[in-house]
């Protein structure tokens, strides 16, 4: 990443988190901005099945959006590409003033590892790591593992208890609290959310989807949420159809070879 | 924190895989490292242990053959050589010690040997070092019914001084052979790892003249421990004995000898490699198979750590860790199980020929041998590694919606 780019980025990063922070405002400085983004994957007969065609998006700093989507609308691919996992075909993703898209994949990685923390559907806990290990890996390929603010993390989720206990030994709740806390170790800008709740009974996923509301604002950090149930939509800055932020996701749009 | 403890809770969530992989290493390197040890370490031993004699002249046969049985106390003696012999080699000018010795006797499978003790005890076993008591006294007399006998087969016969025994006739035990004699024990030598350890001595007259033994050969002895001036004047004696006599055989240097009989089972130590060999490849095998396996149950859990940030090169040195800590493991324990194994054959070899083995000393192939494994098992764990390095993240971790 260029010198000037970097620093550019942090002087913005610190400005919109002091200002968040102090006034839980919005600083109108886009954290994330897409631009027309493309991703397509190949089909089994050679031709290539778009997948995501996102014109435009942006996300404010400190900003909890929620974009709705049916099944193969492209949210999850919409993440991906988002925290680096894809690499887009065409267009700019440029987080903190970081253009995803125009670096390498091992920039990718690291700036995923400071940027951006990630709550997937499933969780995706590492089976073989205690809890406190768990999110020790969520700082560790970023900002460097701290143990005391894991610690203090989980505790302030109501783990403080089952810091070496294992994923498979907690409750399907508690797995989802932990997932939360590693997605915030290492303080990131913008926490994308993949269908968290999908494993949680109504009940459970509307507690997960407020804890996740609160620790965001706790860390002063965006929060970028795809899902496909109404209902846990509620309490977010913006909620959006997908289906009018990507083209791609209308059945039989845009196919390219 | 990070690929120091990603290695380690890999190894430990499949524990059992890896347990059997360092094991089969382990056991593929000791193995390999104790065959060879024990090949280099018996054949110096054998040819370091001449009991302090340059040459052994014996009856007309094979030159191992008389070094085995008169030194080593090992094979049968090719037959005796008359007292004639003994006397004329014994006067020869190159000659220093000419120890005549005669066999055909055990006590509970340990040899009789009859020898002038104060010949025997004259000479240097090793430079500096001669016979010695360790309890008792020395047999007085060439024709008393006395025995001296050495530490090792005290020790595993449980003689004493006072204690008494009758000789058994022939080279091995058979309780229906006993002689009539009554030998009475007045001495036990102090250990000289050498096969002297394991016989029990007696006069010389004493086994000539034993019960049962034929009285036409009473003066006739088995071989005779030679001793030279110069260990290069047994020229002259192999070109006496043995290129223009017909009678005897001069078995001279013992060392080169010994060299002999390394040279017939050489064979066999080849095979044992080609085993150590076989285990292993198989053992890498396993490592790779072990690791590869692993990774491919973790294509999720190296997608996670992916996608929390760590880098392709991350999660290809946490799988190739993976195969090296494994074999450094089993090159541990490899070292380990030599150690055993080594003393085991020490153990064995010191019973059965007296010779005993340096198990601490060191050699080349303790480190070779570990660190060749452990670059093999690097190179085994390359294919997972970079299966992990090239796997699709966002494949591995949920499908796309």
């Amino acid at each position: 990443m260029p010198r000037t780019v970097r620093w550019r980025g942090r002087v913005r990063r610190a400005f919109c988190l002091s200002a968040h922070r102090a006034f839980g405002l919005s600083t109108g400085v886009p954290l994330l901005q897409i631009e027309h983004l493309e991703k397509s994957f190949p089909a089994p007969d050679g031709s290539r099945h778009a997948v995501l065609d996102v014109p435009h998006f942006a996300l404010e700093a400190g900003r909890h959006v929620a974009l709705r989507g049916t099944s193969g609308s492209g949210k999850t691919t919409l993440l991906h590409c988002i925290a680096g996992i894809h690499a887009p075909d065409r267009g700019r993703i440029v987080i903190d003033g970081v253009d995803m898209a125009a670096l390498s994949e091992a920039r990718r990685d690291r700036t995923r590892a400071q940027l951006l923390g990630y709550v997937f559907q499933t969780f995706n806990l590492l089976q073989g790591f205690t809890v406190l290990e768990n999110v020790l890996l969520g700082m560790a390929f970023g900002p460097g593992a701290d143990a005391a603010r894991a610690t203090t993390l989980l505790g302030t989720l109501g783990l403080g208890d089952k810091l070496q206990h294992f994923p498979r030994q907690l409750s399907t709740g508690q797995q989802q609290r932990v997932a939360v806390a590693r997605a915030l170790a290492h303080r990131p800008r913008l926490v994308l959310a993949d269908e968290p709740t999908a494993s949680l009974d109504p009940a459970a996923a509307r507690a997960a989807i407020n804890l996740l509301h609160v620790a965001c604002r706790n860390e002063g950090a965006a929060l970028l949420m795809v899902s496909h149930s109404p209902e846990l939509l509620a309490g977010f800055d913006e909620t959006l159809d997908l289906a009018t932020l990507n083209r791609a996701a209308v059945p039989g749009l845009k196919t390219e070879n | 924190m990070t690929l120091g403890r990603i290695i380690y809770r890999s190894l430990r969530q499949h524990a059992l895989s890896t347990s059997v992989a360092a094991a089969s290493i382990a056991l593929a390197g000791g193995l390999a490292i104790t065959v060879w040890r024990v090949k280099d370490q018996a054949q110096a031993s054998f040819s370091q242990v001449s009991a302090g004699f340059d040459a052994v002249l014996g009856a007309r046969g094979s030159r191992l053959q008389i070094v085995l049985n008169a030194i080593f106390h090992l094979e049968a003696s090719p037959g005796n050589i008359a007292q004639a012999d003994y006397e004329q080699i014994a006067a020869h000018p190159a000659v220093l010690h000419a120890v005549p010795i005669a066999v055909g006797d055990n006590y509970h499978g340990f040899r009789i040997v009859g020898v002038p003790y104060e010949a025997l005890a004259a000479v240097e076993l090793t430079p500096g070092r001669r016979l010695a008591l360790a309890a008792g006294r020395a047999i007085d007399g060439a024709d008393g019914h006395e025995a001296v006998v050495g530490a090792f087969a005290a020790r595993r016969l449980g003689l004493a001084v006072g204690d008494t025994f009758h000789p058994y006739h022939g080279l091995y035990f058979d309780e229906a052979a006993q002689h009539a004699e009554t030998y009475t024990v007045v001495g036990v030598l102090q250990s000289t790892n050498t096969p002297i350890d394991r016989v029990i001595l007696i006069p010389l007259a004493g086994v000539q003249t034993m019960s049962g033994h034929a009285a036409a050969t009473a003066t006739d002895v088995s071989a005779v421990l030679i001793k030279l001036r110069s260990p290069m004047a047994g020229r002259s004696l192999d070109l006496l004995y043995n290129k223009q006599g017909n009678r005897l055989t001069f078995a001279w240097p013992v060392a080169s000898v010994v060299g002999e009989l390394f040279g017939k089972i050489a064979w066999f130590q080849d095979v044992l490699a080609l085993v150590a060999y076989g285990v292993a490849l198989v053992a890498i095998g396993s490592v790779l198979v072990s690791v590869y396996s692993s990774m491919t149950a973790r294509r999720r859990d190296i997608a996670i750590l992916r996608a929390l940030g760590a880098r392709r090169s991350t999660v290809f040195l946490a799988v190739l860790g993976e195969s090296v800590v494994t074999g450094l493991a089993g090159a541990l324990g490899g070292l380990v199980l030599h150690l055993g194994l080594m003393s085991g054959a020490a153990v064995v070899i010191r019973r059965e020929t007296g010779v005993v083995l340096d198990v601490a000393s060191w050699a080349p192939v303790i480190a070779i041998v570990p660190a060749a494994l452990l670059v093999l098992c690097a190179i085994a764990g390359l294919v997972p590694a970079w299966k992990a390095y090239r796997l699709p993240v966002a494949d591995a971790l949920t499908p796309v919606s």
